[in-house]
């Protein structure tokens, strides 16, 4: 006998529906899957076989061929085990083929016939939805991340017997209830906060500035200046996550099998900090089927790159591109998947190997051709694509602590976002969304200047000894200045702060 | 074959230097009878080693001097020997100056009043500003700088001569055609427009360690006297001060901080009786020229702000920025802003680690 039943996998973050038909025939008895199965399908026939016979149904000595339609494209994933025995169960009469018809089916099964959790049930049940699929049954460890999807009804159960009996009607199962209107993005439970962070004030604008304006930025500082101290406490100011967006980084996050288990939803801008000795393929994705890198997992959110001379040069330069399209595309034998790749790079350094180049009290012990092979490790492409270079250095505080109270994360918080409501708003018509992507075209047409502020730029480029690739990024620093302010035109006051923020440019740096 | 060609074929043979010269001249009294005279009579030349000799020997070719003098065209390098009226006078006065100066750019009259200011390669962002700030002030005086065009103060110092409109002599420890250190390479064309690059040694002559404080005695030959900006306890410019002594020429050391083991070196030179110098007019005076040219910062117009803001600074320097922030209250945006404005006024200047200092 014939049966089908309805799946699906994954390639990318991209959806395409299986169809598993199961035929059972007189013959030999043997159990051979087609359709291209990668080797953990292939295996799912153990599991399926024990899973059947120990949830009190018969495993048929019979000769069982299934078929995964189509059949020219490979399919990965233990997320076939149930969809594959609730065929081989029809096929053979044990259950009625008029009760799988509805239902689509995802799930991995263990011997004793228990539904095991899977990875990109998010993604998966989106694809369902997209095709037309609107009951789906899975394991009840994923309900949570199922749950948000809105015009589903998602059954979440445990076991192989249970799901029979639930088709058949013997055992009554109310879809699980639909979590999109209560899921609160709004996540004030940070573990860390800028308040913590006494003087440093340079610095905490700046990053409050790149959070504005979704600028990259650098941090450049001896030892124990609070490089990462800060860099560490940048996500706490970014604005919160809408639904949307949290949704496109669950996804990632499901495909990567990184979702917590008790978690429907990343609600938290991700905050990714790579070791050093991190490989190419690890930092944008790879594999046999592409699976998201480290630049995808911070999609949204902040890729930290700490001590970066000390990343391997190819390593850096791979990141140019995604910086540039804010999407990568991974090609390999079997498939090309373009995962989204926008992040705000926060980068940190030393001035040189020693860490005490120009530092005002401590002395640095680099020769100077030591000093500029470390500092020609960050390429000028790769310098190119950030905006912001600040200097941290540490300060004799005493004075300084008693004075001022820093201010709280939540403070810095209120005014980047109402600085991105203002960049959402204008920028409304196109697919911009922050100043930081503004292409050079579009600079002259947001980031007008008058005849005062043209002068001090000159003045600037002539006395202060900027470099000219700086022009553009001054221009987009000062619109995102500007906009903090909550002014309509770039003022001189932005125009002179926005200067300060590019210090690697000044004559200083050179030896 | 002239008596100068002999010289800059002598110079031209690798292993050939100062002192070997210094003997055929003692055993010949010039160097053309060396081109003419038999084999024989070479290896005649008292302390000459034999292998010596015979490179000598070797390179007695007219067609090895051609190449060389062609080399030596296409590179706009000049030459220019002891006994000729435009060797630098200064630099002739001394004991064993060198026998021949390659040049590329020129010497000329004006540079006589020259001061040689030298220092460290590894420098403070202090050391490097306080060169680059002596050297851009006292260009205008009619004083050229000479230096060595490493990192660091030299550097430091020829670009401050440049940028000042003035004239600035480096004095090389390998070939004049050679870039050293590379990075210099525009720096050297820049030198090359408003003074001379300068060479006792050959073209192609790589830059060996030895070579360097040969190259000291005709920095401060050239020099009337001799500034040390920063010099650790072994920094080769304490070599520069030697030669400078023994050739009659006034040393001067700026002082530094007595912890900086960057500036222990001047400090030492100070002890043992060097002129401290904390303004240029310290200089100006030792060089009999009087300060003519008067300050004309004070009609700068500046808002209130601007004005408490500079009025810290003056008090406090070096301050960092964040400090500036609390002392008045005000928040880094209002700092950073103002701080850009006074930087390009010119009246304060930025140093790395956002440091701030009064010009």
């Amino acid at each position: 006998m014939l049966s089908k039943v309805v799946s699906c996998v994954l390639t990318g973050l991209e959806g395409e529906i299986v169809n598993v038909e199961t035929d059972i025939s007189n013959g030999l008895p043997s159990f051979t899957i087609v359709g291209l199965p990668d080797t953990a399908v292939r295996e799912s026939k153990e599991r399926v076989k024990s899973a059947i016979k120990n949830s009190g149904f018969n495993f048929p000595i019979k000769r069982i061929t299934i078929n995964l339609a189509p059949a020219n494209t490979k399919k990965e994933g233990t997320h076939l085990d149930l969809p594959m025995a609730m065929g081989i169960l029809s096929a053979s009469d044990q259950i009625d083929m008029k009760y799988l018809k509805e239902y689509a089916f995802i799930g991995e099964l263990s011997l004793n016939g228990k539904l095991n959790r899977v990875i990109g049930v998010l993604p998966l049940v989106i694809s369902f939805r997209e095709k037309g699929y609107k009951k789906i049954i899975l394991p009840k460890e994923n309900m949570e991340e199922a749950s948000i999807i809105e015009d589903v009804e998602i059954y979440a159960l445990e076991n192989l017997f249970q799901i029979t009996s639930f088709l058949q009607g013997d055992l009554k199962i109310n879809p699980s209830a639909n979590k999109t209107n209560t899921i609160n993005t709004n996540c004030l439970s940070q573990k860390v906060d800028f308040n913590e962070v006494s003087g440093q004030e340079t610095a905490k604008r700046a990053l409050e500035i790149a959070a504005a304006g979704g600028h990259n930025i650098i941090l450049i500082g001896p030892p124990g200046s609070g490089k990462t101290m800060l860099a560490r406490r940048f996500p706490t100011i970014l604005p919160d996550m809408t639904l949307e967006e949290s949704i496109e980084v669950t996804k990632i996050y499901s495909i990567a099998g990184l979702l917590p288990s008790n978690s429907s939803l990343i609600k938290t801008r991700p905050f990714i900090s790579p070791h050093h000795t991190i490989s190419k393929v690890s930092l944008i994705g790879g594999g046999k089927i592409p699976k998201p890198g480290e630049v995808s997992l911070a999609h949204l959110g902040v890729l930290f790159l700490d001590e970066l001379p000390e990343f391997q040069r190819n390593v850096l330069e791979v990141l140019r591109q995604p910086m540039e399209d804010e999407v990568v595309t991974i090609s390999r034998i079997n498939a090309t998947i373009t995962y989204p790749a926008k992040f705000v790079l926060v980068a940190s350094m030393n001035p040189c190997p020693c860490g005490y180049y120009n530092d005002p009290v401590k002395e640095c012990s680099c020769a100077p051709h030591q000093i500029k092979k470390y500092l020609s490790k960050i390429s000028g492409p790769l310098l190119d694509r950030i905006d912001m270079h600040i200097e941290v250095f540490p300060v004799k505080y005493n004075e300084l602590t008693n004075k001022t109270k820093p201010k709280s994360s939540l403070e810095i918080k209120k005014k980047v976002d109402m600085a991105r409501n203002i960049q959402l708003e204008r920028f409304k018509d196109s697919r911009i969304r922050f100043n930081s992507q503004l292409p050079p075209r579009l600079i002259k047409k947001y980031c007008k200047l008058g005849k005062e502020e043209n002068s001090l730029l000159e003045a600037a480029f002539h006395n202060l000894g900027m470099s000219a690739r700086s022009y553009n990024k001054i221009l987009k620093l000062s619109r995102t200045i500007a906009d903090l302010d909550g002014s309509a035109n770039i003022k001189v006051s932005h125009l002179s702060e926005a200067i300060q923020y590019r210090s690697l440019d000044k004559k200083f740096w050179a030896l | 074959m002239k008596e100068k060609d002999c010289y800059i074929w002598l110079n031209s043979i690798q292993g050939v230097g100062h002192k070997t010269i210094e003997k055929i001249l003692n055993y010949f009294g010039a160097l053309l009878p060396l081109w003419t005279s038999p084999n024989n009579e070479i290896y005649k030349i008292p302390h000459l080693q034999k292998h010596i000799a015979d490179k000598i020997i070797e390179h007695r070719d007219i067609k090895f001097v051609e190449n060389y003098k062609q080399k030596m065209k296409k590179k706009n390098v000049i030459s220019i020997i002891k006994e000729e009226e435009s060797y630098p006078i200064s630099l002739r006065n001394t004991y064993d100056p060198p026998y021949i100066l390659n040049l590329i750019g020129s010497i000329t009259k004006k540079d006589q009043t020259a001061l040689a200011i030298v220092g460290s390669r590894r420098a403070t962002p202090y050391g490097k500003n306080i060169a680059y700030k002596f050297a851009k002030e006292l260009v205008k005086y009619g004083i050229t700088v000479v230096s060595g065009m490493a990192y660091g103060i030299d550097s430091a110092a020829h670009k401050g001569a440049l940028d000042g409109g003035g004239r600035t002599i480096a004095v090389l420890g390998c070939g004049v055609d050679i870039c050293y250190p590379k990075s210099n390479y525009k720096l050297m064309k820049d030198i090359i427009n408003n003074g001379a690059i300068v060479s006792e040694y050959p073209l192609g002559t790589q830059p060996t360690p030895g070579n360097f404080p040969q190259r000291n005695r005709i920095i401060s030959g050239l020099s009337k006297a001799v500034l040390v900006v920063e010099a650790g306890l072994k920094s080769g410019s304490l070599i520069t001060v030697d030669y400078a002594l023994e050739q009659g020429k006034d040393v001067f050391a700026v002082p530094g901080n007595i912890n900086s083991n960057f500036s222990k070196g001047t400090n030492k030179l100070i002890k043992e009786g060097a002129k401290p110098v904390t303004c240029i007019e310290d200089i100006l005076e030792e060089f009999n020229i009087s300060n003519k040219i008067s300050d004309n910062n004070t009609d700068i117009e500046l808002s209130d702000l601007e004005k408490k803001i500079f009025k810290v600074i003056e008090d406090k320097q070096p301050i960092h920025m964040d400090l500036i922030g609390a002392i008045l209250h005000l928040n880094p945006s209002d700092i950073n802003s103002i701080i850009t404005i006074l930087e390009i006024k010119g009246i304060i200047e930025q140093l790395p680690g956002k440091i701030i200092i009064t010009k």
